[in-house]
């Protein structure tokens, strides 16, 4: 191969790469993108069909977002979903870390099972689960309160952080927990004393991950919930921001790129943690 | 410090040494919340789909496989299992080509590559319901910016406007795009992680005994990365089959039921129309993929543990 070829080899080599990124990133983030551009612009200027979709016709406006904080109880949604993610992750953590810790320590093929069973039974989806729920919640006295969610949304946070935690506990030497105990602490106090500190990593992905699966759970919010004021985002800004058939599409796009946006950043630092739990242990 | 409370203490003090009954404790809780809030539930679904619930009932009364008959009576319910299987089936097709070239492409390092994999990740981590609404503006009657650029780059002819959501055939497809848009993320990041696990060795090996690019890339790099994209492959299967978010947010099942699903359908029946019963039915229908699903994973799990 002479040097041109070569050279030319490589110059299409990474044409061909950056086509493909630029295919991928155009798909997967045009519609963030185009939220952002609907944000910005004029009813006026989204109305007009002459306009080309893609210029600011008008000067930028932000009367579509205040509108969504003023004339909307986007912020009241934005307060459930966060007060309803906090009680979640406590409940959260409370039940899958010593389960998570459990797992990783028993001895014998019961704790495999164990957790295999566990985890399967994040496979069981909502779309199933909210019939019998819907009467549940309401011999409970709980519809339309955020307590029904608090009470629903463990049983799906719980079986993927108790698997998420038993992958981290299992990377933790034991080394480290028979020192303790040669040091006279009990089998409870090494895991509460020794191995905790070090496996706050791994915690705090846990919390990211339940908190970001609060966000996005819709089919309970939309069953158990029936009041504007005790929505939480997902299930509000899609429901409400529609009146009779009148689409509120600046204020819509405001408040899905708000809702989203900063999630997606913090767990982009967390996500090859996540593919370790998504992957079964199928890498090695 | 009185008997009891030194008796209990010890208790207490044996517990905390006691392995078995120290990881009996720790699991309890947990497996206790599983059982009452999803086996629980999910028992009581299988009794609501063999009686006459309704959201009025008071009383239950067995009548045995009544419902299924019903539902199965009913052209909407097949239309609703065939939408589901045919969108799953078309979608998780898509998903796994493009995972595969976007994680090929993500493999070196490249400039800007957090920003790249945060603007990937986009679809995946936001909340689906508000994904969809930006899909519905996308695929607005009037204001769609799909046909507008078509129009532009004159690959719509000038009096070609098609209704994305109008149409019962277009309307199925732009359902099947957004479940292509959103998954292509949570699989890309997974065979990612696969692609990174095969040691340089492997490759280094095949470049010395002259393997080309296509015959490197299915005769050595796709065969390692296999159980891994069927990982990829099963929760794209369970996230697409169980869904109605999509389907609800974008065309409610319609134009004329045409696109309802599985869990759309049952969500219509069940809640709206408040026949649990039926809508309890309708749902269990899903559960036979669930179960192959999960059988596909203990496969994967014990091999992996065997290797």
């Amino acid at each position: 191969m002479t040097p041109a070829t070569a050279r030319a080899r490589r110059v299409a080599a990474a044409g061909g790469h950056t086509a493909i990124l630029v295919f991928f990133i155009t798909f997967l983030a045009f519609p963030f993108y185009w939220m952002v551009i609907t944000t910005f612009k004029t009813t006026q200027d989204l109305h007009d069909t002459a306009n080309n979709p893609y210029l600011f016709n008008d000067p930028p406006t932000l009367e579509h977002l205040r509108l969504l904080f003023t004339e909307t109880q986007f912020l009241q949604w934005l307060v459930n979903t966060g007060l309803v993610g906090i009680v979640v992750v406590v409940i959260t953590l409370l039940l899958a870390i010593p389960a998570g810790y459990a797992l990783a320590r028993m001895a014998g093929p019961w704790a495999q099972t164990l957790g295999i069973g566990i985890f399967l039974t994040y496979l069981v989806p909502p779309t199933i689960l909210f019939i019998p729920f819907s009467r549940i919640i309401a011999s409970l006295g709980l519809q339309d309160s955020l307590w029904s969610l608090v009470l629903v949304y463990p049983s799906f946070t719980v079986p993927f952080c108790t698997w998420l935690l038993m992958g981290f506990y299992k990377a933790i030497p034991r080394d480290l927990e028979d020192a303790a105990l040669i040091d006279g602490l009990s089998r409870l106090g090494a895991f509460l004393k020794v191995v905790m500190p070090i496996s706050l990593a791994g915690i705090l992905t846990v919390v990211i991950f339940a908190f970001t699966l609060v966000t996005q759970e819709f089919v309970y919010g939309l069953t158990f919930i029936t009041s504007l004021r005790s929505y939480t985002v997902s299930v509000g800004v899609p429901t409400f921001l529609v009146r009779g058939d009148v689409y509120f599409w600046g204020s819509m796009m405001a408040a899905c790129l708000i809702a989203s946006v900063p999630i997606a950043i913090i767990y982009n630092f967390f996500v090859d943690r996540f593919v370790a739990g998504f992957t079964v242990g199928a890498v090695k | 410090m009185s008997a009891v409370a030194e008796a209990r203490s010890g208790f207490a003090a044996r517990l905390a040494d006691n392995e078995r009954w120290l990881w009996r404790v720790m699991l309890a809780p947990a497996i206790l919340y599983i059982i009452l809030l999803v086996g629980f539930p999910f028992v009581l679904s299988l009794y609501y789909s063999l009686s006459d619930a309704t959201v009025a009932s008071r009383e239950l009364h067995f009548i045995g496989l009544a419902n299924f008959r019903r539902v199965m009576g009913d052209a909407t319910f097949w239309l609703s299992l065939r939408n589901t299987l045919v969108i799953t089936i078309i979608s998780q097709f898509f998903v796994i080509v493009f995972a595969n070239i976007l994680a090929a492409a993500l493999m070196g390092g490249f400039r800007g590559k957090w920003f790249v994999r945060l603007l990937i990740l986009l679809p995946w981590v936001a909340p689906i319901s508000l994904g969809a609404i930006g899909w519905l503006w996308i695929y607005d009657s009037i204001y769609s910016v799909i046909n507008w650029t078509g129009q532009a780059l004159g690959i719509l002819g000038p009096n070609t406007w098609p209704i994305w959501l109008g149409d019962p055939t277009l309307a199925r497809a732009s359902i099947i795009i957004l479940n292509v848009w959103r998954l292509v993320p949570l699989a890309t990041v997974i065979i990612l992680a696969g692609l990174s696990s095969i040691s340089q060795d492997i490759h280094d090996a095949a470049a010395v005994d002259g393997a080309g690019f296509w015959r490197h890339h299915f005769q050595i790099t796709a065969p390692l990365i296999l159980p891994i994209t069927l990982v990829a492959v099963l929760f794209g299967i369970i996230f697409t089959f169980t869904d109605m978010i999509v389907v609800f947010v974008l065309t409610r099942g319609g134009p004329y039921d045409s696109t309802q699903v599985l869990a759309s359908w049952a969500y219509f029946t069940g809640i709206q129309g408040g026949d649990l019963a039926g809508g309890a039915a309708i749902s269990l229908f899903l559960f036979p993929v669930l179960v192959a699903v999960a059988v596909l994973f203990l496969v994967i799990a014990r091999r992996t543990e065997v290797t």
